[in-house]
């Protein structure tokens, strides 16, 4: 097989450089076919069907490491820890190993057979027209005719109309039904349990919190009092998780001062991008980060967004202290926390 | 001496002189320098001792009166704590200045010359002292109750298995396999660089030590699945997906495409 022959014929092969563009291009047809070294050679043909025997054969042999790893090994044997394996169970990793030998032999040796022993002429087969004969889209064309002229809906108004009403009519069910999927659901979306004197507690251990307990730098994370005793307490820890933080108070700018008490401020912990918990703080920065889309928040800007897809800033639950000292919601939130909803006012 | 005057003019003697020269320089300077040789284990005041650490070492930065400068915060009132952390894990003195001080493997300094900065700068101000040996016991903690508060206070940024994770800017959490348990309360209480300060009022000594106790067990649990691609979740896991597995695929598809020879 010389490589020439594969190549299509250089037309005029002329020294004066122009070549002759023929009017219309010819079908080249197919390339000429290539023998395989199995087609002309018995000894490879040979060697190609013993090497398919040996990938059933290994694959068989597969097949039963498996059956032997898992009968006669204990399936707690450990080979301890494996660097860039972790630890590891001899009887699992050889069952896998098996198993993975088993089928993938088979596969290797029916690929591998195809491709060198079984015949490789190419095949022609021609496409024909879409279209269908003169003849057919007569006959097509006729039975339409017919069959409308049989139902007579041409003659008989009535029946065509109140059919057309009818389907019209039918689909109102379905759209009734899907509406009705379920309570909407109101204003739970803008509300959270927080209220005027809600106590700020930690989670996940709760207790009350102290002003004094905070220093400059410092981040609790707090649930309202009494969540654990709402009707649906998970329902509710979705929305109302609040990230209390201590920082200097001349850092707080006029607004966030209103809701801040000693330096210490009060923001959602629900992303307003797509609910995830706001809670990377860091402390010399200033900056809230959430881990999901990387939105970052400046504390000392109002929670302003400065980086990422989030696009409005973090609600700021006011807070104040009661009279024991305690920190307390001074109002609840004035947003709805969390991603945007259609109906967010 | 005849012999070294003949060879003054060999092609390596202008090499050797300087050669000497720098050493000569170098021992002078190493005997010349203060700090390291003048902390000399002794029954001086422990006090005094790291003071004139923190002169030689620190004061460049952090100010001869630990006030601070720009970029160097104030070490009045930080407290032992924050010494024996910043300096026992060799984040302080600072190799650099960038994003982050990373932790580096030599420190420095002895346990006793630590010791000895963590009283001077403790004498400036009231702060948080070095835990005792009973605060940092993994054994005396409840797992469970540190997984959880761990899970809610620090594996947003450290992740849930403590591997660490990535910060804005370059900054970065560290992670806390390997890191003694001395140095993780310590970094709780101090709120080193980007981390915010848990007093023991915001998280207990006892919760802290349950925190302890659920690291050192994740730290020291097998991975059942075998290779645990480093515990980073859904990126590594997907990368190696992607690449290891879909890999594969198309090479067998290529394979079965391929005519063969």
């Amino acid at each position: 097989m010389s490589e020439s022959s594969n190549l299509p014929e250089v037309s005029g092969g002329s020294s004066s450089g122009t070549v002759a563009v023929p009017d219309r291009f010819e079908d080249p047809g197919l390339p000429q076919h290539r023998n395989r070294v199995t087609d002309v050679d018995a000894q490879a043909a040979r060697r190609a069907e013993r090497q398919v025997a040996a990938l059933f054969g290994l694959s068989a042999v597969g097949t039963l490491l498996a059956l032997v790893a898992y009968f006669a090994l204990p399936y707690d044997t450990s080979l301890g820890y494996i660097d860039y394996l972790g630890r590891v169970q001899l009887s699992n990793l050889l069952v896998g190993l098996g198993l993975f030998i088993a089928l993938f032999g088979i596969g290797a040796g029916a690929v591998h057979w195809v491709k060198t022993l079984m015949p490789d002429d190419e095949q022609i087969q021609e496409r024909h027209a879409l279209r269908g004969s003169d003849e057919d889209r007569d006959i097509a064309v006729a039975i339409f005719k017919e069959s409308a002229e049989e139902t007579g809906v041409g003659r008989r108004p009535l029946i065509r109309n109140s059919l057309i009403g009818a389907m019209a009519l039918a689909p109102l069910p379905a759209v009734v039904l899907l509406r009705d999927l379920g309570p909407l659901p109101g204003s739970k979306l803008s509300e959270t349990i927080w209220k005027r004197g809600t106590a700020l507690v930690r989670d996940p251990e709760g207790g009350k919190i102290k002003a004094s307990d905070l220093v400059e730098g410092s981040v609790v994370h707090v649930l309202p009092e009494g969540i654990e005793e709402t009707e649906h307490p998970l329902n509710e820890k979705a929305k109302a998780p609040v990230l209390l933080i201590r920082l200097a108070p001349g850092l707080l700018d006029e607004t966030s001062r209103a809701g801040a008490y000693q330096g210490i401020v009060a923001y959602s912990k629900i992303c307003t991008h797509m609910g995830c918990p706001v809670a990377l703080y860091e402390q010399q920065t200033h900056h809230l980060l959430c881990p999901c889309h990387q939105s970052t928040f400046d504390l000392t800007q109002h929670c302003k967004v400065i980086f990422g897809p989030a696009r409005r800033p973090l609600p700021q639950l006011p807070i104040t202290v009661d009279d024991e000292g305690y920190l307390v919601a001074q109002d609840r939130f004035h947003e709805a926390v969390g991603p945007s909803f259609w109906e967010r006012g | 001496m005849t012999a070294l005057a003949a060879r003054r003019r060999h092609p390596l003697a202008t090499a050797l002189l300087v050669m000497i020269g720098l050493i000569v320089t170098g021992v002078l300077y190493a005997a010349a320098t203060p700090g390291r040789a003048s902390a000399a284990p002794s029954a001086v005041n422990d006090v005094e001792a790291g003071k004139q650490l923190f002169l030689a070492n620190c004061a460049t930065c952090h100010g001869t009166n630990a006030e601070g400068r720009r970029n160097a915060p104030s070490l009045v009132g930080v407290g032992a704590a924050a010494v024996d952390f910043q300096v026992g894990t060799g984040r302080m003195p600072m190799a650099a200045t960038g994003p982050q001080a990373p932790k580096v493997n030599q420190v420095l300094y002895t346990p006793e010359e630590i010791k000895q900065m963590a009283a001077y700068v403790a004498s400036l101000g009231p702060g948080p002292a070095i835990p005792s040996a009973e605060d940092v016991d993994p054994a005396k903690g409840d797992v469970a109750e540190g997984g959880l508060i761990f899970r809610t206070n620090c594996a947003m940024c450290h992740n849930i298995a403590g591997k660490g994770g990535a910060l804005t800017r370059g900054k970065y959490a560290p992670s806390l396999a390997g890191v003694t348990p001395e140095h993780i309360y310590e970094a709780l209480v101090t709120g080193p660089q980007s981390m915010p300060v848990f007093t023991d009022q915001t998280i207990t000594p006892a919760n802290k030590r349950d925190i302890i106790a659920y690291l050192k067990s994740v730290e020291e649990a097998p991975a059942p699945g075998g290779l645990s691609l480093g515990s980073l979740g859904p990126v590594t896991e997907g990368l190696v997906g992607w690449l290891v597995g879909l890999g594969l695929l198309i090479g067998c598809a290529v394979w079965l495409g391929a005519k063969s020879s």
